[in-house]
């Protein structure tokens, strides 16, 4: 198959996910448990990688502040607007399409050459839609939940880093994540707006490849990898044209 | 009774499928018999819309032409269908009582309470026992494969597919299973039909045969008409084992 054949098809099977669920209560409890395993599972990797990510940015414009003329509070203001800018928007959601989308992949995947899918298919279950609504919604809803932790999390790692390095005080610091707020706010919003979107790519990409997986075990594997490298792509293709859109 | 009309089914450029007519009537066991890839599983999967079978081809389910019908009219029929899959294709994550009250939780409004009475009722059925909170991992091919019909016969169905039933299981669980899938024909009157190449299961089970090879129908009647039949396709496929082929020389001897 070509690309234009796979978006083709990609997009037809968007119409199956958003079709009625065949049941409310059923579907109610599935979004929670998506919610769980995909959103707060993450929750932990997120919290990590933030906190050493906003120490490393910290340090690194620290470290690379030769002039005596840029005050000594554009690290703070460096980290805050990388952190909300891109590395929790645009790094944690390529982090997660590693995490979530082979997951994802390959648990739709193996449901796929083991006839589960099927199964669902002879019940009368609408297959597509009962098994990716849920954790398209939940991810697209809440994913924007973990980036906040996520941004919240790099500030505070870019603070611990000044303490434990001496390089910049806590008054200075946070001058610099407090400075010109009011202009840059809206970047925020805009953090939030790609996240969502991310947050869909990098659920329904896998959950495609996972569905049309063909064969056995093999092929799941390479469903999986697939899967991570498309969503991979598409979050990086998005997040230039939603820049290019909103920001410019 | 299911009418099966003129049905082909191309894969691209190969064909699998050519022209098959076939009838299915209810309250017996139909067995589609066949070699591996004599194409009995593409048939069934275009019978219960798995595959769409090419043009000219229709599916009668009592006469409502399934192939004509869209994808919602399609669910109401499917409600009425219960399937068995070669590997059983239970839901991992999900406990063997869930797995059978999953197809009740989907489409009907029982309360918990009665959903758990019939899930046990099904699996009573087939002798699976207190077995209720494992998970499907846990249990042997053959219990799967029991589950696998209590979850297919859960919501009372009218038509039963079975395909291979017995791959993977010892000669002793296969005629159980076997005998469930006989018993229940008779008990609920459904039109079953049995995919399989186990002449075992031909002998035991089979009311009413249809042998495929190369795509096409090659030959129809019951297990009795099998092993007396001359047509050298099916004499080549029912004694291939030397058991088979002493057997029939012993009948031909007399």
């Amino acid at each position: 198959m070509n690309l234009f054949e796979h978006i083709g098809r990609y997009f037809v099977m968007l119409k199956a996910v958003f079709s009625r669920p065949e049941k409310g209560k059923v579907f109610r409890k599935m979004f929670f448990s998506e919610v769980d395993s995909i959103v707060i599972n993450s929750i932990p990797l997120v919290a990590f990688l933030s906190i050493f990510m906003g120490g490393v940015i910290s340090l690194q414009t620290a470290a690379n502040m030769g002039s005596p003329l840029l005050p000594e509070y554009t690290i703070g203001y460096i980290t805050r607007s990388s952190t909300i800018l891109e590395f929790s928007p645009t790094i944690i959601s390529l982090i997660l399409a590693g995490k979530i989308g082979s997951n994802i992949a390959s648990e739709v995947g193996t449901m796929r050459v083991t006839e589960q899918i099927d199964a669902l298919e002879i019940m009368g279950v609408n297959s597509i839609g009962y098994l990716m609504f849920p954790k398209i919604l939940a991810t697209t809803l809440f994913l924007p939940f973990v980036v906040v932790i996520s941004m919240a999390l790099c500030l505070f790692g870019g603070w611990i880093a000044g303490i434990q390095s001496g390089l910049y005080s806590t008054e200075t610091y946070m001058i610099g994540i407090k400075a010109f707020w009011y202009e840059d706010q809206f970047y925020l919003y805009y953090a939030l707006c790609k996240t969502m979107i991310f947050g869909f790519l990098i659920t329904s990409i896998p959950g495609y490849f996972g569905y049309y997986t063909k064969g056995g075990s093999l092929e799941v594997g390479r469903s999986s990898t697939s899967a991570v490298v498309a969503s991979s792509v598409a979050i990086l293709v998005a997040n230039y044209i939603l820049t290019q859109l909103i920001l410019v | 009774m299911i009418e099966v009309k003129n049905i082909s089914k191309s894969f691209g450029d190969t064909q699998i499928l050519f022209n098959v007519d076939a009838t299915f009537t209810e309250g017996q066991v139909n067995l589609i018999i066949g070699a591996s890839g004599s194409g009995k599983s593409v048939l069934t999967k275009c019978i219960v819309g798995l595959h769409e079978v090419d043009e000219g081809g229709a599916v009668l389910y009592d006469g409502r032409d399934f192939t004509a019908m869209d994808r919602k009219e399609r669910i109401e029929i499917r409600k009425e269908i219960g399937m068995l899959f070669q590997g059983s294709a239970l839901f991992d994550s999900l406990t063997v009582e869930e797995n059978v009250i999953f197809p009740l939780k989907m489409f009907t409004d029982m309360s918990v309470e009665e959903m758990r009475e019939r899930a046990n009722f099904c699996l009573n059925r087939v002798d699976i026992i207190n077995k209720n909170e494992l998970l499907p991992a846990e249990c042997s091919g053959g219990m799967q494969k029991r589950i696998a019909i209590a979850r297919a016969i859960a919501m009372n169905p009218k038509y039963l597919f079975c395909d291979e039933p017995n791959s993977g299981l010892d000669p002793k669980t296969s005629i159980l299973i076997d005998n469930l899938i006989k018993e229940i024909t008779y008990e609920y009157n459904m039109t079953t039909v049995v995919i399989t190449h186990d002449m075992n299961s031909v002998m035991e089970i089979g009311d009413h045969v249809i042998f495929i090879n190369q795509g096409r129908k090659w030959w129809e009647g019951d297990n009795k008409g099998i092993i007396r039949t001359d047509n050298n396709e099916v004499v080549e496929f029912v004694y291939a084992s030397s058991f088979m082929k002493n057997l029939r020389e012993k009948l031909i001897s007399g």
